[in-house]
């Protein structure tokens, strides 16, 4: 988990206490749709077919228990008693009034959650590996990154308004479980050949109505310029992004009628300006951000326990085991994997009861840790392998009940 | 920029205004009361551009009702009962395409 500063818990306060301010002048009368429109979406409110819905963030898709029984809460006190976790490691609730709007930002922001840079064209939620910083082989825990990334386009003044919305995803495994290819900047940590950490840069990719695959800008980024890089990106799409047709606006547009070649040259130009700048990344900044994540305390565990291998002869449990369960760094735990996806329905979407069973879960079996990906699946982050049966038996459970109520 | 209001407008059938409550996003439609109903069987129906635009103009004037309200079109029965005259609006009526979680 990320431990938020004081700043950070002050500006969601103010924010909530700012937003409850503008919603009651809107519901006043003292405020037009017009001029309430862009400052519901600063906070993640959009206005969709049949009621109002609510955008909540889940930086690195990382949520606490607490934060999971919150999610829970807003559910059933403010909408109808159930969420929608996204494909960008986010949740909506799609029934919420504007009227309980302030109370449910005010109920968010207390456990450190808010809708700020859910929509609008800024940068949006920045999104990594469900799996960071628990997978195998990764070259470093990509939420740090995504983690910088976040403090870095927060309210940015320069990218409030750029063409579109920007989408930045980060993955630092060989497996790319946060599908960067798909996203407007795309980052891709590995080692060069003298064995330095840093960033591949891919640009352009993005789904809708006009997809394109993201291409290779830069193969090596140092993580000292990996902000000013960025910046230089961001700024070359600002000065050139198209504004005057919202289907043609977003950056892959314009990296796909540029050609990468030149749209890499415009940015290199850029980026001389200003890479030695203030953005220029110092190791104890990144120190510092790593500092406050802080990880389980482990135990030293067999990876194969008897209660294990005891469960493997029940085949409903080694089915599920196969399924859901993936290898951990560390030995005698596992990751397991939370279907979020009933059969013949839609994907993402868990009630309130399951949100507090998860996290009651979570917090018997998982050092009281979710994560949401972007397949729209939740899991628990590690578990020990000794638990697998207890934790699981319940998963089982809930599917087998999905599929039961569903058919 | 042109208001939407002195754009041309083309209708070819019967058509009402609908939009979003303010307060909670309900679905509601433009009665001839010049209020608004949930109930679609309330709403004013309109056949001519002219009123149309006259109908769409007062939901407009009601921007602390009502948030961003158009001309739909509608189909009157032979019985008089007025139905949604395309998809969208069939499903802003009758609600989402598939049934919705529900708590244990």
């Amino acid at each position: 988990m990320y431990i938020h500063d004081e700043f950070d818990r002050t500006l969601l306060q103010e924010r909530a206490s700012e937003f409850r301010d503008q919603v009651q002048r809107r519901l006043s009368g003292e405020l037009t749709e017009d001029e309430f429109k862009s400052l519901r979406l600063m906070n993640g409110v959009y206005l969709q077919l049949h009621a109002y819905m609510l955008r909540i963030a889940i930086p690195y898709g990382t949520l606490s228990s607490t934060q999971l029984r919150m999610l829970a809460h807003v559910a059933r006190t403010y909408d109808r008693g159930y969420g929608h976790f996204t494909t960008r490691q986010n949740i909506q609730f799609n029934w919420i009034k504007l009227s309980d709007l302030p109370n449910a930002m005010a109920d968010l922001a207390s456990v450190g959650v808010h809708g700020i840079q859910t929509s609008g064209n800024c940068i949006r939620n920045v999104t990594t590996d469900q799996w960071g910083g628990v997978a195998p082989g990764e070259i470093d825990d990509p939420r740090i990154w995504a983690e910088v990334m976040r403090q870095y386009s927060t309210l940015h003044p320069e990218f409030s308004f750029l063409p579109r919305k920007f989408k930045i995803g980060i993955t630092a495994s060989d497996h790319d479980r946060a599908a960067i290819k798909i996203h407007d900047i795309g980052l891709r940590l590995h080692r060069n050949g003298a064995g330095e950490t840093g960033f591949e840069v891919l640009v352009g990719g993005g789904l809708g109505r006009t997809p394109f695959i993201a291409k290779t800008i830069k193969p090596f980024v140092t993580r000292r310029d990996i902000l000013t890089y960025i910046e230089a990106i961001l700024r070359v799409y600002n000065q050139y992004g198209r504004r005057d047709n919202i289907y043609k606006a977003r950056i892959k547009i314009l990296v796909h009628e540029l050609g990468i070649e030149r749209f890499a040259r415009e940015v290199e130009d850029e980026w001389q300006q200003i890479k030695d700048g203030q953005l220029a990344l110092d190791e104890a900044v990144i120190d510092e951000i790593r500092s406050r994540f802080r990880y389980p305390a482990y135990e030293k565990l067999t990876d194969n326990p008897a209660e294990l291998k005891q469960g493997f002869e029940d085949p409903a449990f080694k089915a599920w085991y196969r399924n859901s369960v993936r290898a951990h760094r560390v030995p005698g735990y596992g990751i397991v994997t939370l279907s979020l996806k009933p059969i013949g329905g839609p994907p993402g979407d868990a009630t309130a009861e399951q949100m507090d069973a998860i996290a009651d879960l979570a917090d018997r079996y998982a050092f009281g840790e979710i994560r949401v990906g972007h397949e729209q699946n939740l899991c628990f982050p590690s578990v020990a392998k000794r638990d697998l049966r207890r934790c699981g038996a319940p998963s089982m459970r809930s599917a087998s009940q999905r599929r039961t109520s569903i058919s | 920029m042109t208001s939407p209001l002195q754009q041309k407008l083309k209708i070819t059938g019967p058509s009402i205004v609908t939009a979003n409550r303010t307060s909670d996003g309900v679905v509601i439609y433009r009665t001839p009361a010049k209020d608004w109903s949930t109930e679609l069987s309330d709403a004013a129906i309109v056949r001519t551009a002219d009123d149309a635009k006259a109908l769409w103009a007062e939901a407009i004037a009601d921007d602390l009702g009502a948030v961003g309200s158009y001309i739909a079109p509608v189909q009157i029965g032979s019985d008089g009962t007025i139905e949604p005259g395309n998809f969208r609006e069939s499903i802003r009526l009758r609600g989402t395409t598939f049934a919705l979680p529900a708590s244990a």
